[in-house]
């Protein structure tokens, strides 16, 4: 045996480092699950050039060179109309709530002006908050429109091949006109941001407890789960609101972040999500054994919510079953209605639906966290 | 005590009978009966593992015995857990008390959980009981281990408890700190407190008014000290002269011999049978370098006779 290295005394630390990780249950799984579970979740989810996005027709002009404008959008793929609309407003309602990312408004005199030889045109609204969602989708328009346009035509007048040459595709960027990424990326911090500490600092809050030996004390005593819930959880919102404040201050001071809806929705909506946040964490902090499964937990629920809430990436252009996965986080909520308040000036008639959503997270995750919650030391 | 309490016509602070209690299919506390009288010191002593710190929890309602029944302080000790919790102060084996709070702070948690009032008033008496007041704002983890146990037991006994349940409450505590401790818990029981106090110290059993013996989840005794060790029907003899170590090792095996163990320079040889052990002391006593002459048999003989028991019964 050598003094300096000893392969028996390696192989000792070795051998107990594998029975400490087989024992805990809990890391052993997000060893295996946390990478699997990426892998297949976002490389499958995750798509750089959104297709399938939602859209609305305001078919103002129902002839056939509309039409055939209209299914050759579809059939490039960037757009799904499934909202076909009479009115503008009805549109607008749409784009504002996030049902629609892009508007597609046929005036009343596009085969007028077809058949005239006059410049016919096409008006594209864009939800430009989320700049990398519309671009590709706004940069195949026009070239797809001339091209549908005269295949309708044919050869036929001399004055439609003028008008298709003409053709006029306006495109409104809403919301975010020079297509700056961090309109869309800022305010999403703020949920973000948000979501990481206040999970990360509830989830340790009764395992903390555990760990220390003063569970067995405070169990002792006479308080109820409730009460412990409602006092432990508590301050952290406070926290929360101090990194609301700081956050918004930053975003408008540095960033210039335009802020267009009402500041006290906003933080009634941050305040139920701060609230949702906290009871998630305490959910967390009734499973985990030891403050680092706690902290494991609270990045095993942080991943997929950054990637597939529609932070980092557009969620329309995720898979069916992806959106679906990411309703269930509250991020994926919240960011709609930060974005949709701070850049697009939604009222509550926009975002109520987002908000309730929210309200239902908090009832779910108060109630999980009740029963979870061990009133005796069995 | 309030004349409408259910405890105040109880004649037993705690009656519980059957309490059955296993963790992952090995049974900790097989149906163990305990009594504890109003105003009643009771030691709860056995070794390491044999369920004392599991029944002192099924007392206070800190788990939930999977059978048996009974009442403590006169409400049902399942159904009744939280009414307990109101008037029982449990100390637990090991600090639970927040290092990260002060003295004082953590005395105001428990005023508060209590619903003490007026709050301050409580805690500045609890901190002068405790002769703590000139450091009411040290934190708690920088204490000694002496004064941490005694404010985990100022801080239990701040709602005026009727029951509180000691669980090794000086295991680690210098023999001074210790004297006081218990000087405290026969204060507080003249004042009309009931103690049950679990302990692996021979002279801390012998301050108990009655103690009561529990070894692999069994009670095996309850009594009086003098009940206990009479019942034992164990004779010792001390045996003092040279070479103490060679006398053992030749008397170990010895017929009649059920221990013998060294004490100082004497040697403590107990037995049951008082035919059989004279015999077997006898070439020693003729000897005269050595004395052997009967003594009383301590508690701690007896104890050691029902872990060996106990043991037997195991395998």
């Amino acid at each position: 045996m050598n003094r300096f290295f000893s392969l028996s005394r390696t192989g000792a630390v070795l051998i107990k480092e594998f029975i400490q990780m087989r024992r805990d249950r809990i890391t052993f799984s997000m060893m295996l699950g946390v990478p699997l579970m990426q892998l297949l979740l976002f490389g499958y989810a995750i798509n750089m050039d959104p297709k399938g996005l939602p859209a609305a027709l305001v078919a103002l002009d129902q002839g056939r060179y509309a039409r055939a404008v209209v299914s050759a959008l579809e059939n490039t793929d960037y757009y799904r109309f499934d909202h076909v609309v009479g009115s503008i407003a009805e549109a607008e309602e749409l784009i504002l709530a996030g049902d629609v990312a892009f508007v597609v408004t046929i005036p009343s005199d596009f085969t007028r002006r077809v058949e005239r030889g006059e410049s016919p045109q096409i008006l594209v609204d864009a939800d430009a908050s989320d700049p990398t969602a519309a671009t590709n989708a706004i940069g195949a328009l026009p070239q797809l429109a001339r091209r549908a346009l005269s295949r309708e035509l044919g050869q036929e007048l001399q004055a439609a091949e003028e008008s298709t040459r003409n053709l006029e595709i306006v495109v409104h960027r809403r919301y975010n006109p020079e297509g700056i990424s961090q309109y869309n990326i800022v305010p999403a911090l703020l949920g973000v941001i948000l979501q990481m500490t206040m999970v990360m600092m509830t989830a340790m809050a009764l395992t903390r407890e555990v760990e220390r030996g003063t569970m067995e004390n405070l169990l002792a005593m006479p308080a109820t789960p409730l009460e412990i819930m409602l006092g432990k959880v508590t301050p952290y919102i406070g926290v929360g609101a101090v990194q609301v404040v700081v956050v918004l201050t930053t975003a408008k001071l540095l960033f210039a972040i335009p802020f267009v809806g009402s500041l006290p929705l906003l933080l009634a909506a941050i305040l139920v999500f701060i609230i949702a946040l906290v009871l998630l964490g305490y959910t967390f902090s009734t499973f985990a054994r030891t403050q680092m499964q706690a902290m494991q937990l609270t990045f095993f629920f942080f991943l997929p919510s950054i990637m597939l809430s529609g932070f980092m990436f557009p969620f329309r252009g995720m898979p069916e079953w992806a959106q679906v996965f990411g309703e269930v986080l509250p991020l994926t909520h919240f960011l709609r209605v930060v974005r949709g308040i701070m850049l697009k000036g939604a009222d509550w008639r926009a975002i109520s639906f987002e908000v309730w959503v929210l309200v239902a997270f908090v009832l779910a995750y108060a109630v999980m966290a009740l029963l979870r919650f061990r009133r005796t030391l069995d | 005590m309030t004349a409408d309490a259910p405890g105040a016509d109880e004649p037993n602070a705690i009656d519980v009978t059957g309490i059955t209690k296993s963790f992952s299919g090995k049974t900790v506390v097989d149906d163990v009966d305990l009594t504890v009288r109003h105003g009643e010191i009771v030691g709860f002593l056995g070794p390491n593992g044999s369920g004392k710190t599991t029944t002192i929890r099924v007392i206070c309602g800190l788990l939930l015995p999977d059978a048996g029944a009974g009442t403590v302080l006169g409400y049902d000790v399942i159904r009744e857990a939280r009414r307990i919790k109101h008037q029982v102060g449990y100390m637990t084996q090991h600090f639970s008390f927040y290092g990260d709070l002060t003295i004082a702070e953590n005395l105001d948690f428990v005023a508060r959980l209590y619903g003490l009032k007026p709050r301050r008033d409580h805690v500045m008496e609890a901190l002068e009981n405790l002769g703590m007041a000139s450091r009411a704002d040290q934190l708690a983890e920088t204490l000694s281990g002496g004064w941490k146990q005694r404010l985990a037991l100022a801080a239990c006994i701040m709602h005026k408890p009727k029951l509180l349940l000691l669980d090794e409450p000086t295991a680690g505590v210098d023999p001074k700190a210790r004297r006081d401790f218990w000087d405290e818990i026969h204060q507080l029981a003249a004042d009309g407190l009931t103690v049950l106090v679990s302990t692996h110290y021979m002279d801390e059993a012998e301050r108990c008014h009655r103690i009561a013996y529990i070894s692999y989840g069994k009670l095996i005794a309850q009594g009086t000290v003098a009940d206990i060790v009479a019942g034992s029907n164990l004779i010792t003899y001390v045996v003092e002269g040279p070479d103490l170590a060679r006398v053992q090792r030749r008397l170990d095996k010895t017929d009649g011999i059920e221990q013998i163990a060294p004490f100082g320079a004497t040697l403590h040889v107990v037995g049951s049978d008082p035919d059989k052990l004279k015999a077997a002391l006898g070439p020693l006593g003729e000897d005269a370098a050595y004395s052997v002459r009967p003594a009383d048999t301590s508690l701690e003989d007896v104890f050691i006779k029902f872990m060996g028991a106990a043991t037997d019964n195991m395998q």
